[in-house]
């Protein structure tokens, strides 16, 4: 079997899937752990030493490159599987649905969860990524003051709305991804999945909810 | 529990041919016993049908004890009805109660096109057993049946998947008419058992590969398979068979 059979039938697809998806909560971690600086409620120094470490030496800079194909790979491989699963549905719907009798409305939604963080992705990467990139040519020049840019961002009651909705979609498509992805990789022992399943309905709370508290804390003035 | 009779609505799919479009009609039946299988009040109103000249309702069954997987029939809203871990023949007319409408519609799925009114072609089903589900065996003397030791718990497993009836059940509940909770049910039956060990790589590639021919959709995991599944194929074989897809495909040529 060749590594294009391999990654292309509907359960190679879905590998690659569970890939990307635990490399973007790999991501998830990251990022969460360094934006959590703003609450060191330094008047951003300790937040934009470390944003200046990401976005100005080289590791961290090809590591991005990474992580833009993984959620390239991710959204487009997502894309093609729900369009794929729903032709084999068929064109007759059923007159009454199975619905949440079967399964979680979320594990359903996965594609409708993943558009909305896609949309946020859209709103969110020129809010930060791209002005503070094009300041520095893209190469590795100097930077904007990111936490400033923050405080502005974040001082528009509606911008904080989009970040909290995005981040409660986040969290319900982690709470099915976050499993999900390890069944699809192959985890089948009950006793681990009984266990990553809770872990990751944590997980999901935890990083949606600290994500979120994120613009909420400046929108309310508590770190300045 | 106390033996009543009912009335009941029936809203049931008719459709000529697979070429044909069609559509639901309504139908009244009378003094039905809560004794009577969901099966058995469909003999009675196809028995009606008949004596007023008109066409009975199709429908799949053979053994209506459990074990064939024929009757396939999606009633209010879930594949074989509104109990759990149970087939559409040994449904009882107990679990309705008088005054009900009842809707059954035919297995959904575009790899099951209907052929008429409630009865679908699931041939599909078959060309994915061919194309892996099975081991070789040469002829010869018989071997002793306890001549290769098997662990207990591999045993059992082996045949909570074999109980796998080949419904198409899992199909029909799921919202990407998957049927990886079958494929899984099947590849790990003879994945776990000593004797399936030559075949082994092979089969869980080929039956994935004829799964894709046939135009099923891919698994997300939703569960719903697992909860409708008469024999209660548990969903953690799909991450098995997802395993030895890896394996497979990591060790093969
Ligand atoms: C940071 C962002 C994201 C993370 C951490 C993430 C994570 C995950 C994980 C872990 C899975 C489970 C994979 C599996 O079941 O094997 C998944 C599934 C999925 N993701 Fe994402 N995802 C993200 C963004 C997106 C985006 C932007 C889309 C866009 C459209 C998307 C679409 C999907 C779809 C459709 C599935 C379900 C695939 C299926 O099971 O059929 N995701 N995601
Ligand atoms: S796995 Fe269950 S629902 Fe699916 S075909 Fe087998 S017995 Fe039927
Ligand atoms: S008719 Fe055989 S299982 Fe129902």
């Amino acid at each position: 079997m060749t590594w294009k059979q391999m990654f292309t039938s509907s359960v190679g697809k879905k590998l690659i899937m569970g890939f990307t998806g635990l490399f973007l909560i790999l991501f998830l971690i990251v990022h969460v752990s360094l934006n959590a600086f703003i609450w060191a409620n330094d008047g951003g120094v300790m937040f934009n030493q470390g944003a200046h470490f990401m976005g100005s030496t080289v590791v961290p800079r090809i590591l991005e490159i990474g992580l833009f194909l993984g959620i390239i790979l991710h959204i487009v491989q997502g894309y093609m599987l729900e369009s794929q699963n729903r032709k084999a549905r068929g064109k007759v719907k059923y007159a009454v649905s199975y619905g949440n009798k079967g399964s979680k409305w979320y594990s359903r939604s996965m594609a409708l969860l993943g558009t909305i963080i896609l949309l946020f992705l859209i709103v969110h990467i020129s809010h930060f990524w791209l002005p503070n990139r094009s300041h520095q040519g893209f190469l590795l020049g100097e930077e904007i003051n990111l936490y400033q840019t923050m405080k502005e961002v974040f001082s528009n009651i509606w911008v904080v709305l989009v970040y909290v909705l995005s981040c409660i979609s986040l969290g319900y498509h982690l709470a099915h991804g976050f499993q999900s992805a390890f069944r699809t990789l192959g985890v089948h022992n009950k006793k681990y999945n009984t266990m990553l399943t809770s872990i990751g309905y944590c997980f999901s709370i935890v990083i949606s909810l600290a994500f979120a508290l994120m613009p909420i804390s400046f929108y309310l003035g508590w770190i300045q | 529990m106390e033996h009543y009779n009912m009335n009941l609505n029936l809203k049931v799919w008719r459709q000529k041919n697979s070429k044909t479009k069609g559509e639901f009609k309504m139908y009244r039946v009378e003094n039905i016993s809560s004794e009577m299988s969901f099966l058995e009040m469909f003999d009675v109103l196809n028995e009606r049908l008949i004596e007023e000249g008109d066409d009975p309702i199709a429908f799949d069954h053979d053994c209506r004890e459990g074990i064939c997987g024929m009757c396939s029939m999606y009633i209010d809203g879930k594949p074989h009805g509104p109990w759990q871990g149970n087939t559409t023949c040994q449904l009882h007319m107990r679990a309705f109660k008088d005054g009900d409408t009842i809707v059954v519609e035919p297995w959904r799925a575009n790899s099951f096109p209907v052929i008429k009114d409630l009865v679908v072609d699931r041939t599909a089903f078959d060309r994915i057993i061919q194309a892996g589900g099975y081991i070789s065996v040469n002829t010869g003397n018989a071997v002793d049946g306890n001549a290769l030791p098997i662990n207990k718990n591999m045993a059992d497993a082996s045949f909570a998947a074999a109980m796998c009836i080949g419904c198409g059940a899992c199909v029909a509940a799921c919202k990407n008419s998957s049927a990886m909770l079958f494929l899984s049910a099947k590849v790990s039956h003879l994945a776990l058992l000593p004797q399936g060990e030559p075949e082994r790589k092979s089969r869980v590639l080929d039956m994935v590969a004829q799964m894709d021919k046939e135009g099923f959709g891919s698994c997300t995991n939703t569960g719903a398979c697992e909860a409708t599944c008469p024999k209660e194929i548990s969903i953690s074989y799909i991450a098995k068979l997802n395993n030895e897809y890896l394996c497979a495909g990591l060790t093969t040529e």
